[in-house]
């Protein structure tokens, strides 16, 4: 085996791909939420189908989108590859165990939260990316359904209104809970996974972990999740007429 | 004060094992954890049964021999000690204690509470030594140290090589034991030589042998009993990594 390979099989370089991986997924994350704020905007969505056109057509956001795409599947590949080793290193379990003795919850389960998480890109991408990239699109004075997708003309020219299929999905009580749920997944694994990154990588000093630390618990753990939940609870009540 | 012990009865390697109910009565709160098995060893033999095998030799907390998990942790409900230093004070009167040896594939049980801890040897024997002759004593400031460095390589040194923090482990993984063994000598100049060489060795062996990889739970340094920190797990990355990027071995 040649050096990269022993590195990247060894158990050392396996954490490292998955530090790598998700400290990608988490840059990506900053951009995607700064980017749906959009939908807060009371402009009928305007600037949120502005900016998902720009998304899906400038060249250098696609070659992006496909790194981001191949993250996902080696982080959740690789993260099997480790359970499953690390499963074997103990083939008889202790009787009476107390692990919330000495390390966090989320620490120890990060593979059931991550799991959540792969479930839900699935529904994710399924409801949102499917739809944006290949979903039928709806005819002008057609219903809006599940898996299309109608146009919105700004200034004479045509583009997808990925902003009314967003408010056709969280019309849906369930959808809004299902999004909340996952958002809270979100939260309990960034808390601990965004500073295990670092740790993996041996980024760990008496100055910058506390930074990392915060950054970890307060925007990564709170923030980013609260801001995702906040847009399918302000949608549903927008269209339901409850609040806004 | 009376306890009840549930403790891991396992004749050999090849016979699987189960836990066996213990009533001891008149226990002095002041006894040690193993002061207390003597005594329920004690009581076995009189009866004409099978005394509990345990690893224990210096009892005073410095050797590392010691290995039980003692109520769902390592060492028992103690941190900083190993279970020579835990005393019968920190349970209670008619408290029910489990008792197990070590669980990894690593550290195969050899009888009852006995498990084989040859695995931690063998990831030392791959590199964690300086392989320079030394001759006679250096002249003392000879080779200056900083104080602030030598107190750093000590913390990692004082590894007993337990296996507490494999124990402890979710992935049964020896990152703060190799890490130890690494750190103390990579912090100092004589180990500085070797350090590329010696991090990928000793992380090919620990994986060779079958422990886990890190998730970084923290539970290790909690039940080290040399409160060893995760910052040499941090290092041993570190070395590990920047040795893999440029050491001369492709």
């Amino acid at each position: 085996m040649s050096w990269v390979t022993t590195t990247l099989s060894s158990s050392l370089g396996r954490k490292v791909v998955m530090s790598l991986t998700g400290l990608f997924l988490c840059t990506f994350l900053v951009v995607h939420l700064v980017g749906n704020l959009q939908l807060f905007k009371g402009d009928e969505g305007r600037a949120f189908n502005e900016y998902s056109y720009f998304m899906t057509h400038n060249p250098l956001i696609k070659t992006i989108s496909y790194l981001l795409y191949a993250s996902i599947i080696i982080h959740a590949v690789m993260a099997l590859v480790l359970t499953r080793q690390n499963q074997a290193s103990r083939p008889i379990k202790y009787a009476y165990a107390r692990p919330e003795d000495n390390s966090h919850w989320t620490s120890r389960n990060m593979g059931i939260l991550g799991t959540i998480l792969l479930i839900f890109i699935v529904i994710h991408m399924r409801t949102f990316w499917y739809t944006m990239h290949f979903g039928p699109i709806t005819l002008a004075g057609e219903e809006i359904q599940a898996g299309s997708i109608p146009q919105v003309t700004y200034d004479g020219e045509p583009i997808k209104d990925l902003y009314a299929v967003t408010t056709f999905a969280f019309s849906y009580l369930w959808y809004v809970i299902l999004y909340v749920l996952s958002m809270a997944a979100l939260a309990f694994h960034l808390v601990h996974g965004f500073q295990s990154g670092f740790q993996s990588l041996g980024l760990r000093h008496k100055k910058y972990s506390p930074l990392i630390e915060g950054i970890g618990t307060y925007v990564f753990g709170i923030l980013i999740p609260a801001l995702f939940a906040a847009m399918p609870v302000y949608i549903y009540l927008k269209v339901n007429h409850i609040l806004f | 004060m009376d306890v009840t012990l549930k403790v891991w009865r396992q004749k050999n390697s090849q016979t699987p094992g189960k836990m066996v109910e213990y009533k001891l009565s008149d226990i002095s709160p002041d006894m040690s954890f193993l002061e207390m098995f003597d005594v329920l060893n004690e009581q076995l033999a009189h009866k004409g049964d099978e005394p509990v095998a345990f690893d224990h030799d210096c009892r005073e907390g410095i050797c590392g021999m010691c290995s039980m998990y003692i109520n769902g942790r390592p060492h028992g409900p103690q941190t900083g000690t190993t279970t020579c230093q835990l005393h019968m004070r920190n349970f209670n009167d008619g408290d029910t204690i489990v008792v197990e040896p070590w669980r990894a594939l690593a550290f195969p049980v050899i009888k009852d509470l006995v498990v084989d801890r040859d695995a931690l040897d063998r990831i030392v024997q791959a590199g964690g030594y300086v392989s320079v002759n030394t001759g006679s004593a250096p002249d003392a400031n000879e080779m200056l140290i900083p104080r602030e460095i030598a107190e750093e390589a000590m913390d990692a040194a004082q590894c007993i090589a337990c296996g507490a923090c494999v124990a402890a482990c979710k992935n049964a993984s020896a990152m703060l034991f190799t890490a130890a063994k690494v750190s103390h000598l990579a912090v100092l100049p004589q180990g500085k030589a070797e350090h590329k060489l010696r991090a990928e060795r000793m992380v090919a062996q620990m994986d060779a042998e079958g422990f886990g990889a890190c998730s970084f739970t923290g539970a290790c340094a909690v039940e080290c009993p040399k409160s060893i920190s995760l910052d040499h797990i941090a290092r041993l990355n570190r070395e590990y990594l920047g040795a893999k990027l440029t050491s001369n071995n492709v």
